[in-house]
């Protein structure tokens, strides 16, 4: 395992960059291609590379690097490529706070507290579980009922079981993958219940994780109450009404000792709020330029922090944007400025970024609200593309050239996926 | 009765029996609590609303009214004495209407005529000034500053703390099993052995009940009323800067908006009667409930922002007042069905105690050796940079995060640990590691990792609160913890 360590804190950075996972450590990357020279990532554990090393599963890879990798073999060769070029990472530091000054605050073990000046600042902090009070699922309040990331860190990283008899509620991605390396290590997963009448991760998660290893999928089906006084000792579950409320003369109970929450991942955004970032209410990241600058002058952000991605190849490639323009904003070069605002319409939920320029190409990612069969995603008139599928588990992803706007005039343009 | 006999046995280490324990710790006293969870505070009292009610809300011919005055003033003290938030955010009482506006009269009169200070009827203009979020709907409201909020758990710990340093015993895990009356005593039976008492105390809460009946002296019996919680993200911190009351109703005590100590907005409680007293779960129905009551007091409140949700059981005693006094056992006093406003109440309870005591044959010597401080725990949240950076250079640990959401050190945790917190619930409730808006999705594992270092305890047998609740179990069989 290779770790970074600074060869000493610098009072200024170039380019400081919030977080060392993969959006982190590509952007860092970007920066240096883009001639800024002190480059600092600043890490909370004790290694960089952040969830990817716990995500022991294969899978990663196959868009960026054209071949399938690990979460760990990933993150190593970006962390190799980090230290060849020289980048300062400081690990077991935790950013404390910030201000529109870009003034960081840094807490750590190993070098004290301490407040870094940084020429420009890449937002990389990642996102964190849905958590069960944000669902309000009724019950007891026994342990035993966690989400599917700590219990991917009890297993891959510590070397323990959550439990024995496990349910797991909610279809995201590391759910799926759980449900997979739990009965790979010999426990009983007897379930995995989504409220919703679709499943929320990839594919071929499903086929991978669940279908290949017979574990049951109750669509529509929720989890109505937990029992148990210190440990979990059951739950009921239920098919839910079109309201998605419970019904509960249909509910059954399931002994287990375990309940896993997959239900979806919050983009880490304390940070933001702390500088008082403009931010997107249904991402609930910042709202974003097509040089993935927010609100505040010399902020960039990337990654989870800005919208959840399905895969972390998509992560790398907005996230090297996002440093590439952090790198020209200290080097004192600017890509023209974005002149057409995008605007969500029908079955889109939100679109990254939320501004593009005319004169250049893009890279937009969308997600839809809901599943639809063979459709259309049409910018105005000004572009439209046929889909074969779209279902909101999937982000949608549209190459933006600037021919495609050569007789659009406008400042804003409609996105909808509009069946065909 | 012999040379390891207690003066006074405490049954019990909720709020009530730690602030009795504490109290009597002034005298030349053997004491010891007897608590059956594993921590004090675990019961019914980490659930409370940790409200210190103003002064006025009971009424004069009961045992609550006195009590509930006389106990608000004593917390600015305990508070200089002892280590937990306490603050005087005062509280609003809103009417919607003017038959409404008579309530808040009597409630005005009532505090005057016990020397209530500062209560104010504020008309609409200088609630929207005060409190802008609250309902544009609300024609007045009952001021009064005097109310304030603090973390109850962090009350039961550090008034142990304190009892402790001045020579208190305390048994956890030692639910009391028979209690029989002895000469000059009692003895009372626990799951860690028997206790001989000249005189025993029962703050056994819930369970007041059932331990009198043990004593021989089962006169009453309790009724558990359960109340649901619902905690928001500090996000909305600073959306009311008092606890909201709705005027009660004779249907509906309401619920309230109650800005806790720590700035997170909590909404709450449900008041339902429940025959299971272990029955702590929260219900559907409960949070809508308070959902939409809420939203007619303070419009901006979404289910959206919930982080967490518990409930907590009320101890209520037939004639829902209060049951203070000795008993026809000789030794065996009761201090029970002490429901809301029990925690407000308890140092002046505690008061009692000690004088029922002294009127039943104790002799109270003051202790002149009796410690009132307890050395205050750092909060690194709380310091400015300077300061922070300071401690840090001393310690390391001090500079480690290890609970993002709500900024808890490593040091703290530790310090937490050796303060006696044994479980993630101990830790949690001493330092908020764990309670914020990813609820321990990060932070537990570190939380766990220094519980088995600091204690040396495998990690598969740290629990949640002790017993059965286990966290992680090994790969090659048997559960964690033993239940």
């Amino acid at each position: 395992m290779i770790t970074g360590k600074p060869r000493h804190l610098e009072k200024t950075y170039d380019v400081t960059v919030v977080g060392g996972g993969p959006a982190g450590m590509a952007a860092a990357l970007g920066a240096r291609e883009a001639g800024a020279e002190k480059i600092l990532i600043i890490d909370r554990e004790e290694t960089a590379g952040g969830i990817l090393w716990q995500c022991i599963h294969n899978g990663f890879g196959l868009h960026h690097f054209k071949e399938e990798l690990t979460g760990p073999e990933y993150a190593q060769r970006y962390l190799e490529q980090v230290l060849e070029h020289e980048i300062d990472v400081i690990t077991d530091t935790y950013v404390a706070d910030m201000d529109a000054g870009r003034h960081v605050k840094i807490m750590s073990g190993s070098q004290g507290i301490h407040v870094l000046d940084s020429k420009s600042v890449v937002l990389a902090m990642g996102a964190r579980e849905r958590t069960r009070g944000a669902i309000r699922i009724p019950g007891t309040r026994p342990a035993g009922v966690l989400t599917a990331g700590l219990a991917q860190k009890f297993v891959n990283m510590a070397g323990y079981l959550p439990g024995k008899r496990v349910v797991i509620l909610g279809s995201g991605d590391i759910g799926l993958i759980m449900a997979r390396r739990l009965v790979l290590e010999g426990v009983e997963v007897l379930g995995v219940f989504e409220i919703m009448p679709h499943v929320n991760g990839l594919n071929r998660n499903v086929v991978q994780c669940l279908h290949d290893f017979d574990i049951p999928l109750h669509l529509s089906t929720t989890v109505a109450e937990i029992h148990g006084r210190d440990r979990v000792e059951k739950v009921t579950v239920a098919p839910v009404d079109e309201a998605l409320r419970p019904i509960m003369d249909k509910a059954w109970d399931i002994p287990c000792d375990t309940l896993l929450l997959s239900i979806g991942l919050i983009p880490e955004n304390e940070l933001s709020q702390r500088i008082n970032l403009r931010l997107d209410p249904v991402t609930t990241g910042p709202v974003v330029t097509s040089t993935m600058e927010t609100s505040a002058d010399g902020v960039f952000a990337c990654g989870n922090v800005v919208h959840i991605h399905d895969l972390v190849d998509f992560v790398s490639q907005e996230s090297d944007l996002a440093g590439q323009c952090a790198g020209e904003y200290v080097t004192g070069r600017r890509r023209p400025a974005d002149n057409i605002r995008l605007v969500p319409g029908d079955n889109v939920a939100y679109c990254v970024p939320h501004t593009i320029s005319s004169d250049r190409e893009h890279t937009i990612y969308l997600r839809v609200r809901r599943n639809e069969g063979k459709c259309a995603i049409k910018f105005g008139d000004a572009y439209q593309r046929k889909l074969r599928y779209v279902f909101p588990a999937e982000m949608v992803t549209v190459t933006m050239r600037p021919r495609f706007l050569e007789n659009f005039h406008g400042d804003s343009l409609r996105v909808d996926v509009v069946p065909r | 009765m012999n040379d390891r006999t207690y003066d006074v046995a405490i049954i019990g280490g909720g709020i009530v029996g730690c602030a009795i324990a504490r109290e009597l710790s002034r005298y030349r006293l053997k004491l010891v609590l007897i608590e059956k969870e594993c921590e004090v505070g675990f019961g019914t009292s980490k659930s409370n609303s940790g409200i210190i009610h103003a002064g006025h809300h009971s009424s004069a011919d009961t045992l609550k009214g006195p009590l509930e005055w006389a106990g608000n003033q004593h917390w600015d003290r305990l508070h200089a004495e002892l280590d937990f938030g306490f603050k005087r955010v005062g509280e609003l009482m809103v009417a919607w209407d003017d038959e409404q506006r008579s309530i808040l009269d009597t409630y005005l009169q009532r505090g005057r005529e016990r020397g209530v200070p500062g209560l104010e009827i504020w008309e609409k203009d200088r609630i929207r000034k005060e409190e802008p979020n609250v309902s544009r709907h609300v024609v007045a409201g009952l001021h009064a500053p005097t109310a304030g909020v603090v973390n109850p758990y962090e009350v039961c710990f550090s008034l142990i703390d304190s009892a402790r340093l001045n020579g208190l015993e305390v048994r956890v895990n030692a639910p009391v099993q028979d209690i029989q009356p002895l000469e000059g005593g009692l003895k009372v039976d626990t799951a860690q052995g028997p206790v001989l008492a000249r005189y025993a105390i029962n703050a056994a809460g819930l369970f007041a009940d059932r331990i009198a009946a043990m004593a021989g002296v089962g006169t009453f019996s309790i009724l558990a009323r359960k109340g649901e919680e619902y905690l928001l993200d500090k996000r909305l911190k600073g959306l009311v800067t008092r606890i909201i009351f709705p005027c009660p109703t004779p249907t509906s005590k309401g619920v309230l908006v109650i800005p806790t100590f720590d700035g997170t907005i909590m909404v709450g409680p449900t008041a339902n009667p429940v025959l299971d007293r272990s029955d702590l779960t929260t219900s559907m129905d409960g949070g809508e409930e308070i959902f939409e009551q809420v939203r007619r007091t303070v419009p901006g409140i979404s289910p959206r922002d919930c982080i967490a949700e518990f409930a907590g059981l009320r101890a209520v005693a037939d004639g829902e007042d209060f049951i203070i006094g000795p008993t026809a056992v000789k030794g065996f006093i009761n201090v029970a069905g002490i429901q809301s406003p029990g925690l407000t109440a308890a140092p002046a309870i505690a008061v009692r105690v000690a004088e029922i005591l002294r009127d039943e044959g104790l002799a109270l010597e003051p202790d002149d050796t009796f410690q009132p401080a307890v050395p205050k725990h750092v909060i690194m949240a709380d310091l400015d940079t300077g300061a922070q950076a300071a401690k840090a250079a001393k310690d390391p640990a001090f500079g480690r995060i290890c609970c993002r959401c709500e900024q808890v050190t490593e040091g703290e945790v530790i310090a937490a640990i050796g303060a006696g917190a044994g479980t993630l619930d101990g830790i949690k409730f001493r330092t908020r590691a764990g309670m914020g808006r990813c609820q321990g999705g990060f932070c537990t594992w570190r939380c766990m990792e220094l519980l088995s270092r600091e204690l040396d305890m495998p990690i598969d047998r740290v629990t949640k609160r002790g017993g059965g609740s286990w966290i992680v179990c090994r790969r090659d069989g048997e559960e964690g913890a033993p239940s």
